[in-house]
């Protein structure tokens, strides 16, 4: 486990040695590649993809992180959580595949022990039939080992996957057991105490949808936090799809937690206000090293790209 | 070793050598991954829709009465697979034209009342945000509240293009792109982002769960 500091050029009155040693073979490396530009000589494909390596291995091996700040988008949902009355009911969606999970996966393990420690109920479903091994090692994974007195039923249960896509949302927005009469143990929903009172999506206290491909967060958005009496929806999703999630903010969703550093983001208010997790892996925070390294590469391309173009005179070059 | 994370590790680098150039090695893995997928979704698919929905659903195994509903769907499905052949493939348009229809009917309302309706009303902002309680006023969310105003009217204009783009019409469209191309790009960081974060996840695996260099 990594515990959480935040990274420092200058640790402990002299030189970060590790991160030292990362800047000056990449910001080396990227010189180089300057005055390459700068003569107007080709720059490999290849060698591109040798700086990303570099920029994502480095942080990674010397497991360099930094501090992270809640952003009023984030804190929104952590915000939610912390404020509902204790046995609230949160519906958590893994609407994604194992290709997207290094993504999103720390978002919903977040979101998980912040409930469960706040003392809610959590109903799991998935719309993707892949997201169902990976909710079920979540669960697996987490409540047993940090959370032993919760028990399958009374304080979280898993409806499973369910085919049918958006179609499926359309019904549990006016009856869940509809289209869910057992959960993924086959134990009819009439049996387990969590349903005590629950008709409809309508009767839990929040939704929060984790994905980024269809179905996902928009769909819960569309067709459960916008029905009439509909709950609150907060959302986690890909940062491919972050973009299209913003519309929907601050009304028709709680807050977003876009991307890694939305998971960072969350991790980092988690850990602030629950010193009990500082032992538990936090992957956002370990994934923002390499993912602000790799930012930084690129953008150095992209400005040397520009450089070439107008120094070398390209510019002035006629095209069709 | 553990066998899994071995096998994981191999078809990781086997895709990553396409970096390099196109090989054998990296074709082979391609095709694991595609007969993997296709497998997986054809048990699934088999499993919880022709099983659980359709068979269970119209012989349920308690002995209950049956959704003999479901025969719909299932006739239909057996319409669509009319398109493997060339003469009466035109057959499949049928339940094509369901699904069309069916989608178009599901997405209708609920598109107008998110995406149009309440989108205008949550675009429509009191351009100066003041505190309630001191009156002074909260120049962050004026500013956002103005930003969205200039960039929904100027995004608007570009694209009304039954007059001329000349003028205060001409200058104001030419702002609507500007926050367009600052969208594309926003949008352009966080694929990113994004096509960073699975690039991380898989160098995490090789370095973690495979070599063990950290913890």
């Amino acid at each position: 486990m990594i515990p959480f500091e935040p990274i420092r050029l200058f640790a402990f009155g002299g030189f970060n040695v590790p991160i030292v040693i990362s800047l000056l073979i990449i910001g080396g490396g990227m010189l180089w590649l300057l005055i390459r530009s700068l003569k107007a000589k080709e720059v490999d494909r290849r060698i591109v993809f040798v700086f990303i390596f570099a920029a994502v291995s480095a942080p990674l091996l010397f497991e360099i992180t930094f501090d992270e700040t809640a952003t009023p988008i984030v804190k929104g949902v952590f915000e939610k959580i912390e404020n509902m009355p204790e046995r609230s009911r949160i519906v958590i969606a893994f609407d994604f595949d194992p290709a997207m999970a290094p993504e999103v996966q720390p978002m919903a393990n977040a979101v998980i022990r912040h409930a469960l420690a706040k003392n809610h109920r959590l109903i799991f479903i998935s719309l993707w039939a892949t997201g169902q091994a990976l909710m079920d090692k979540t669960i697996s994974e987490i409540i047993p080992a940090e959370f032993p007195q919760k028990q399958d039923g009374i304080d979280y249960v898993s409806l499973g996957y369910k085919a049918g896509n958006e179609g499926v949302l359309n019904v549990i927005v006016s009856n869940v057991k509809k289209m869910f009469p057992t959960d993924v143990n086959g134990v009819p929903l009439t049996d387990i105490a969590i349903f005590n009172g629950v008709r409809s999506m309508k009767d839990v206290d929040m939704v929060m949808a984790v994905g980024g491909g269809k179905p996902g967060p928009k769909e819960w958005v569309l067709f459960v936090g916008d029905a009439p009496g509909g709950p609150p929806v907060a959302v986690g999703v890909a940062a491919v799809v972050a973009p299209q999630m913003y519309p929907y903010y601050p009304k028709q969703v709680l807050g977003i937690l876009g991307g890694i550093k939305g998971a960072a983001e969350y991790e980092s208010e988690l850990l602030h206000n629950y010193p009990r997790f500082a032992e538990q892996d936090t992957p956002g925070l370990r994934m923002m090293g390499p993912q602000t390294l790799a930012h930084v590469v690129i953008m150095a391309f992209i400005i040397f790209g520009n450089l070439a173009f107008f120094i070398g005179g390209r510019h002035k070059e006629k095209r069709l | 070793m553990d066998i899994s994370n071995f096998l994981a590790a191999v078809l990781t680098l086997g895709i990553f050598s396409f970096l390099y150039k196109d090989n054998p090695v990296y074709r082979a893995c391609e095709a694991i991954f595609v007969g993997v997928s296709a497998g997986y979704w054809a048990i699934v698919f088999f499993f919880d829709n022709l099983q659980k929905k359709f068979w269970e659903g119209v012989f349920p195994p308690d002995g209950s009465a049956g959704d003999h509903l479901l025969w719909f769907g299932a006739i239909l499905g057996v319409l669509m697979l009319f398109r493997l052949s060339s003469k009466i493939g035109w057959i499949a348009r049928w339940p094509l034209a369901f699904i069309v229809g069916a989608t178009a009917g599901l997405y209708m309302i609920t598109y107008f009342v998110s995406n149009a309706m309440n989108q205008v009303a949550d675009t429509m902002l009191s351009l100066i945000v003041v505190n309630d309680v001191t009156g002074s006023i909260i120049w962050t969310q004026t500013i956002g509240a103005l930003v969205v105003a200039v960039g929904v009217i100027s995004g608007l204009v570009y694209f009304f293009f039954s007059k001329e783009h000349k003028g205060v019409f001409g200058a104001t469209a030419k702002v609507g792109i500007w926050f367009l191309m600052i969208t594309f790009g926003a949008s352009f960081g966080y694929t990113v982002m994004s096509r960073m974060s699975l690039l991380i996840g898989r160098m995490s695996f090789l370095f973690r769960d495979w070599l063990g260099l950290i913890g």
